[in-house]
């Protein structure tokens, strides 16, 4: 009964990340309208323009190959399963062994491998442009997520996500400059991931200054709900993370019960809200930086990790 | 039992080789000798298998080779799990060349070599004294050398050769002095001799340098490089695949055989200068690849990388048993070694794929290719799990060594050097990176080959390659995709290899598991189950596929790309593998390889074609290499006019030669 009871409250989290998805994305979009003193679309906007993309045929190209078609469903489930795996409402939850933070961080450079495929598989300019910015932007984000991951594991004694999130919870934390340089670098990490400014643009159509988005220009119908559905889970993920290590007030333990989970959920919905918020006010300050700066400022994330791991190095006692 | 079976087996691969010096120009030779090739590989695969499962190490004396020495020869864990990764790349390579070696159009040259370089490779890994390991070793090198220069036609093939002669004399030179010094004065040569003496810690310390050396200008340590990307790309696809995944791991071998077991107790800085040179080795390698728009280089350059990632497994392995943390020494031990399992797998499955598209097309060239996932669906797809693995992508192998060497790097703050505590960090950072920058690199060499239009009507005629060609590569893709969700039981085949090294400790946790989850340390610190990654994916995208096309559309329509509106037909218009690094190469290359972008624009008016051009050094060759060679090209042409004396001068030469080192005995004495 009770890893029956398990398997469900983590089924219900899968459910809950994929629905909970969209919502955070119509969040962002909404203030960041408002900000700038619009009206703003509804917060249902992103299901509704799901629901179309889902019922409208596709358009191939001419050129695309076996690669296109299997691609987004590919990158919707890398991405799905890796949201998944990150703890939201509850930690230690059933699967959460499965894999750990590195694993993670793995998972969506595999949805990341496949995207960039996907753009050079029609043979355009443009697809060409995206995916070559966005692994070039990778290769300096993912070490710089991994420079966090060691630095969290350290503090942690562990990379299991859900330990480090129990962790995070005990008094025995505290203030260390190590977390500090972690948050500051997984901020900026989080901000390049999910293409937002100032490294690129998701409301862009600019051709030239697009990297996420024109590495996906040549996908329609349902190929495209998927790959929008993936980054909408994306930018769950890395709030979800950010809570959960640097907010990680208000989280269940697996197991319980209905009350603390339901207790749990409203937490985490407000810093949802909150992440969503902040999210739309920085980016309504901050201008879109040049293609070659933004290996500045990753370059700047990755060396925080660095040193918040050398910190640790060093300050271990013996 | 097993032993005298291997022998056997290595005598069968070079008798198989004196028969195709015999008949190599006969019609079904190729045949027979690659045929023969896999059924000999296949059985010493599932002998040295049978080995490592659970026999123990045997010995066996020749009255071969020195006659107050004899040659000895022994079967223990470390040379099964080799013998396994040797024979199981010889096998592959050989059923791949059941198809592939149809095409060659100089069979005399490749026939009686490669079950030559088979048995050299099987030898070194059996020898147990100093005298049948170098000659083996060298009998290894010089059948692959001879194998390079089977299309000597090409004067770049033969500045390869050359190349890897000179860096092969160089290797084994250090490795004979290394066993020199290990021997001592008395000249206990053989292995149970060195192994049960003791020498100085100077002495050591040389011989750590040494086999560095011998072994790293094999394997294709920065800066001993240079040699490994001209070398293997000339050689024939199968033999490239040899060479790359297999022979470098030969290399591995003997620096572990020398390091590990011959050489006694470490001391912890020699864990941070493997780890160091490691570290260099990885993320050079990958960037050195980046650069490249040969697809058989890049893959050479990334064997580099691999053997970088070695490294630093071995390096903190190194850090960790001299500081007698016997636990974390075999988690780095068994990620070092999973990754000797896994680039061979992987390495041998691209260097066939480029195999299959050299033949398909003729070209090896990414920026003449493209389009080819239209024409050869099933080499794509192979192509693409090896890529995928390599990139170290879950769930396949690639992943789990990389992720065991992180959690290696992670137990490492017990340490409690100083220099380690700063260098490992640093060395963990690296390897990130390298991850990350290979990812991109294979997008490019994916992407730039199979995917797009096809940029030449070569690239555009292609056809599907043969089906013992196709066997081989799916044999691999497969391996990789079972190492990758089963790595527990890959951890369990090494368990009496790491507890031979590591004074009889191995993964504990690893022992009491369930064979599907991988726990390196402790449950409460990582685990990793690659199963349930590959069917949590699996399962939420089929499903997702599955109700989508029943329950909202599955209409397809073909047309035209969009490109914003403005597709043009011409296939130049598509990113090619110049531009695609292009960015990586202003972020990393302006300061590792001082890379410049000239732009040269013809005035308005003029219809000469706006052009393009990128200059990039070489640091290592430029400043490690190009010195060495000015200075012995200077010495020599100074003494130039020693050619041109006459006899008398030669006679009193020589008298003055002998008179001088009689001088010098003397007054040494």
């Amino acid at each position: 009964m009770a890893l029956i009871t398990d398997y469900l409250v983590q089924g219900c989290q899968m459910l809950l990340v994929l629905l909970l998805a969209p919502l955070l994305t119509g969040w962002v979009r909404r203030l960041k309208a408002q900000l700038l003193r619009r009206r703003g679309p509804s917060l249902l906007q992103p299901y509704r323009d799901l629901f179309k993309l889902l019922h409208k045929e596709v358009v191939l190209a001419d050129s695309a190959s076996w690669l296109f078609r299997v691609a987004p469903y590919l990158i919707f489930a890398a991405l799905w399963v890796a949201a998944s795996l990150v703890p939201t409402f509850a930690s230690g939850l059933r699967f959460s062994w499965t894999a750990d933070l590195i694993a993670i961080v793995a998972l969506l450079g595999s949805a990341r491998f496949f995207l960039a495929l996907a753009g050079l598989d029609v043979g355009t300019s443009f697809g060409g442009i995206g995916a070559s910015r966005e692994m070039m932007i990778a290769s300096l984000a993912e070490p710089a997520m991994l420079m966090i991951v060691f630095t969290l594991s350290l503090l942690a004694g562990t990379t299991e996500l859900s330990a480090v999130a129990q962790f995070m919870q005990t008094a025995e934390v505290g203030l260390r400059v190590s977390l500090g340089l972690a948050l500051i670098a997984l901020v900026m990490v989080a901000i390049a991931e999910n293409a937002r400014i100032p490294v690129d643009n998701p409301a862009t159509h600019l051709e030239l200054t697009m990297v996420h988005e024109a590495m996906v220009l040549e996908y329609s119908g349902r190929h495209l709900a998927m790959i929008e559905l993936g980054a909408f889970l994306k930018l769950l993920l890395y709030l979800s993370l950010l809570g959960c290590i640097f907010a990680p007030w208000g989280m269940a333990t697996a197991g319980a019960g209905l009350v603390a989970y339901l207790g749990g959920l409203a937490v985490y919905l407000v810093k949802l809200a909150v992440g969503g918020l902040l999210l739309a006010l920085f980016e309504s300050v901050v201008a879109k930086m040049r293609v070659f700066r933004v290996d500045q400022f990753l370059g700047a994330a990755l060396m925080l990790g660095l040193l918040g791991t050398l910190l640790l190095f060093v300050s271990r006692s013996h | 039992m097993h032993l005298k079976l291997l022998l056997g087996l290595t005598a069968a691969l070079f008798v198989t080789g004196l028969y195709a010096v015999a008949a190599s120009r006969r019609p079904g030779c190729s045949r027979t000798v690659y045929g023969t090739a896999l059924a000999v590989c296949c059985l010493a695969l599932l002998v040295a298998l049978g080995h490592l499962a659970g026999a123990t190490a045997a010995t066996l004396t020749l009255p071969l080779g020195l006659p107050w020495l004899g040659a000895h020869f022994r079967l223990d864990a470390l040379a099964a799990f080799f013998l396994v990764v040797v024979n199981l790349g010889g096998a592959v390579a050989s059923l791949f060349a059941l198809g592939y070696g149809q095409h060659e159009h100089a069979p005399e040259r490749v026939l009686p070599f490669f079950p030559a370089f088979l048995a050299g490779m099987n030898l070194v890994l059996l020898a147990d004294d100093a005298y049948a390991f170098l000659f083996s070793w060298e009998f290894m090198s010089l059948t692959s050398w001879a194998l390079v220069m089977a299309h000597h036609h090409e004067p770049a093939n033969v500045r390869a050769g050359y190349l890897y002669l000179v860096m092969a004399c160089f290797g084994t030179l250090a490795l004979l002095l290394a066993f020199g010094l290990l021997a001592g004065p008395n000249g206990g040569y053989d292995f149970a001799t060195i192994r049960a003496g003791t020498v100085t810690p100077g002495f050591a310390a040389l011989a750590l340098v040494l086999a560095l050396l011998g072994a790293g200008s094999k394997a294709g340590l920065v800066p001993l490089h240079v040699w490994l990307p001209l070398a293997h790309p000339a050689a024939p696809s199968h033999v490239s695949a040899l060479m790359s995944g297999v022979m470098t791991k030969v290399a591995v071998y003997g620096f572990i055989r020398i390091v590990f077991d011959l050489l006694g107790e470490p001391v912890w800085w020699w864990g941070g200068v493997v780890l160091a040179l490691g570290g260099i080795t990885a993320v050079l390698g990958v960037l050195y690849a980046l650069m490249q728009h040969d697809l058989k280089r890049l893959l050479a350059y990334h064997t580099v990388e691999n053997i970088g990632i070695i490294f630093i497994g071995l390096g903190l392995a190194l850090a960790f048993q001299a500081n007698h943390l016997n636990a974390a020494a075999a988690l780095a031990l068994t990620a070092a070694l999973f990754h000797v399992l896994n680039h061979s797998l992987f390495k041998s499955l691209l260097f066939l794929g480029t195999g299959a598209v050299l033949t398909a097309t003729g070209e090896r060239d990414m920026e003449r290719l493209g389009g080819l996932i239209h024409p050869m669906p099933w080499t794509a797809l192979a192509f693409l799990i090896g890529a995928a693995a390599i990139s170290a992508l879950p769930p396949l192998n690639g992943f789990v060594s990389e992720w065991l060497t992180f959690q290696a790097i992670l137990v490492s703050p017990e340490l409690p050097q100083w220099l380690l505590k700063f260098l490992v960090p640093a060395v963990g950072a690296a390897l990130a990176l390298s991850a990350a920058l290979a990812a991109t690199c294979f997008v490019k060499a994916f992407g730039i080959t199979f995917l797009g239009r096809p940029r030449t009507p070569a690239a555009a005629e292609a056809r599907e390659t043969d089906r013992y060609s196709l066997a081989a590569l799916f044999t691999l893709a497969a391996l990789c995709l079972l190492a990758g969700i089963l790595p527990g039981l890959v951890v369990d085949g090494l368990a009496p290899v790491i507890s031979l090294l590591n004074d009889g400790t191995r993964l504990m946790a690893q022992n009491s598991q369930p064979w599907f989850t991988l726990v390196p340390v402790a449950e409460v610190k990582s685990t990793y189950n690659g199963l349930l990654v590959l069917l949590f994916m699996a399962f939420s995208g089929t499903v997702a596929a599955g109700l989508i096309h029943r329950l909202a559309s599955d209409a397809v329509r073909r047309g035209a790309a969009w490109d914003c509106g403005y597709p043009d037909p011409s296939p130049a218009t598509q990113y090619t593998a110049g531009s695609f690094a292009q960015p990586i190469r202003r972020v990393f290359g302006s300061v590792v390889f001082q890379a410049r972008e000239r732009v040269t624009m013809p005035p308005p008016g003029d219809l000469r074609p706006a052009r393009l051009e990128v200059e990039l050094c070489d640091p290592v060759w430029d400043y490690g290499y190009a010195p060495i060679v000015a200075a012995v090209t200077a010495v020599s042409t100074r003494f130039n006019y020693l050619q041109f004396l006459t006899i008398r001068r030669y006679l009193s030469l020589v008298f003055g030669a002998l008179v001088f080192l009689l001088l010098v005995l003397a007054l040494w004495r």
